[in-house]
């Protein structure tokens, strides 16, 4: 044929003019492919990152820039603030009343959804909606639910004879508030996680279990959590990394973005926010570096202890999670 | 319950099997109308409030009912120049889109490199991008700000938000994992063996089998740059604003009116729920495919 003819003689065309240029095409073409995400990366992810560092070590301010070298001053400067304190504990305060509810309810939304269910892929749908709805809409519409005067939780609350709670004015009600809001997104989110790694689960353990008669709770937490760890693991860190960071749901919390009258909400975000782009006393660029740093830091220290219990469970069981 | 005194027969075995993939009971049905009922309602509750008026919320009695005013509320976001919805509602839709594009390219390039083509400090490259996932985005915002505002003078533009999206370390993670396993070496050899230059055989082998992936990545990353608001907060101003940051200037603008404020939440989260009633269904076992190789 002659297609086959021609196709040949294009071959031996591109062994006789091209083996050098192939040659160069299959070592240069991986490097080539990558080096857009490279170039881009180092431009937007890594240099900010390293340059925060240097910031970090000057005085620096939005209008007059670069200024004297301070050393760890800008450092010292934030863990002398009180409400770098404040932000600190409100942060973890947060993080902890939104990550345990949230897994546990995953956990348990997610055992339901690996049964047999009828329309399964409504209800997984259903319980994924809140997670097209944007933190500041769910922060708006959660602010007014808990509010402290005509809100809908404390005329609830009032309906059945309870006092009113201070959810803006008070520490803890404002730190329950904004974890609710997490958790309103996320908990779907995760438990869709957990139905995923449930499945993977091999069907031979429950049969075992169901010959010895365990019944479907013992099951539950003598098979499915167990065989979970490394899934909980992986959601843990993750929401360990997010909570940390929380930023939009506190600050749209009220009009202000102060984290309330005695600061019972500011996070460390908005504390490095508001010191760098804060309507009154921002611009403190060295300052919002170093805060920036310290951040970092604690979320390094957090993943570090997570790494450690990753490592000992993995010891301790046997299957390997690849 | 089920007790068997013999080993298990066949039948028994297989009895053990239908009861293992179990079917939920009445109670696990109205568990889970439950949990949807509660992920529906403050989207309920900004109606019912965005259909009221000003004197709604401060009532002791609620209406469980929407009012009639939800499109005078509406009417009321739309039309306030401060707000500029509509201009939002557009600048979301520009910035979601180029930003998935840009992120799904690069990162399907990036991914299939490192997942079907051998080089010399791929492995290394690989590592040091998954353990940039742990920093923090908030880590390099003084910069970012300093060289958008200072340096490019981009302080408002579009482009400020855009640029330091690009690319993500996720993406291409995402990308690596799904080709590695989608993408048989067998295709890739035959492409060569055949005298496909190294770009054909990307463009004609390894871009359709990552197709799907590529659709959920586009998908994940658009929701997330629509969603996203710290930095849109910090670069944009009023008269460019994304849609957060335009729900930021309605707080502001009506912080005593609640009834505008959640009308203007209902109609900014329109979108992304026509979005999720199309797409949801990608969006699941894009998490669930997720799950599993995380």
């Amino acid at each position: 044929m002659t297609a086959t003819a021609l196709a040949d003689e294009r071959l031996v065309k591109r062994i006789a003019f091209g083996n050098r240029l192939s040659h160069w095409d299959f070592k240069l073409s991986p490097y080539l492919y990558v080096s857009p995400f490279f170039i881009l990366f180092a431009i937007t992810g890594l240099f900010p990152i390293v340059y925060t560092a240097y910031v970090s070590v000057f005085d620096w301010h939005i209008i007059g820039g670069q200024g004297d070298f301070v050393g760890m001053g800008n450092f010292e400067w934030v863990l002398g603030q009180e409400k770098f304190w404040i932000s600190l504990r409100n942060s973890f305060s947060i993080f902890l009343l939104s990550a345990i509810p949230q897994v546990i309810l995953a956990l348990i939304i997610a055992a339901v959804l690996s049964q047999n269910l009828r329309a399964k892929t409504f209800w997984r749908m259903g319980v994924l909606v809140p997670y097209v709805v944007a933190p500041v809409a769910v922060a708006l519409i959660f602010s007014n639910m808990f509010g402290d005067q005509y809100g809908l939780i404390n005329n609830l609350l009032g309906a059945v004879g309870l006092d009113p709670v201070g959810w803006h004015s008070q520490v803890v009600p404002s730190h329950l508030a904004i974890a609710t809001m997490v958790n309103f997104r996320w908990t779907g989110y995760n438990a869709l996680i957990f139905l995923a790694a449930m499945q993977a689960i091999p069907r031979d353990y429950y049969e075992a279990a169901m010959l010895d008669g365990a019944s479907k709770v013992r099951q539950f937490f003598s098979i499915t959590i167990p065989s979970l760890r490394p899934t909980l693991i992986f959601v843990i860190i993750t929401s360990t990394i997010g909570g940390l960071q929380i930023f939009d749901e506190p600050r749209m919390y009220d009009t202000t973005g102060a984290g309330g009258s005695a600061s019972q909400w500011l996070t460390i975000t908005m504390f490095i926010y508001n010191q760098g782009f804060g309507q009154t006393g921002g611009g403190q660029f060295g300052h919002a570096a170093a805060a920036a740093w310290l951040l970092f830091l604690i979320i390094i220290v957090v993943g570090l202890i997570n790494l450690a219990a990753t490592r000992a469970i993995a010891s301790a069981g046997t299957r390997s999670g690849k | 319950m089920t007790t068997t005194t013999s080993t298990p027969s066949w039948f028994t075995r297989n009895r053990a099997r239908s009861a293992a993939t179990n079917k939920p009971g009445l109670f696990g049905y109205a568990f889970l109308v439950i949990v949807i009922l509660l992920a529906l309602f403050p989207l309920y509750w900004s109606l019912l409030v965005g259909s009221g008026d000003s004197s709604t919320i401060n009532k002791q009695t609620i209406d469980w009912l929407p009012g009639g005013n939800f499109f005078k509320n509406a009417a009321s976001v739309l039309e306030n120049p401060s707000v500029g919805f509509w201009k939002a509602l557009g600048n979301s839709i520009i910035v979601s889109t180029v930003v998935a594009f840009s992120v799904v390219l690069f990162s399907t390039l990036a991914g299939y490199a490192f997942a079907k083509l051998k080089f010399r400090g791929s492995r290394g490259m690989l590592l040091f991008i998954i353990a940039t996932m742990a920093v923090p985005t908030q880590l390099g915002i003084v910069p970012l700000f300093i060289a958008m505002s200072q340096w490019l003078h981009l302080s408002g533009s579009l482009l400020a938000v855009i640029l330091p999206s690009v690319v993500t370390a996720f993406g291409v993670f995402w990308m690596t994992q799904y080709l590695s396993q989608a993408l048989p070496d067998e295709l890739i050899e035959a492409a060569r063996v055949d005298g496909a230059t190294m770009i054909r055989t990307f463009w004609h082998v390894a871009l359709p089998a990552a197709r799907p992936a590529a659709a959920m990545l586009a998908l994940f990353t658009f929701v997330a740059t629509w969603t996203n608001f710290f930095w849109p907060f910090i670069i944009l101003d009023s008269n460019n604003p994304t849609l957060p940051v335009a729900l930021s200037l309605l707080q502001s603008n009506y912080f005593i009116d609640y009834s505008i404020v959640l009308a203007g939440v209902l109609l900014s989260t329109i979108p992304l729920l026509i979005l999720f009633a199309v797409a949801g269904r990608q969006l699941v076992s894009g998490i669930m495919q997720g799950a599993i190789k995380g």
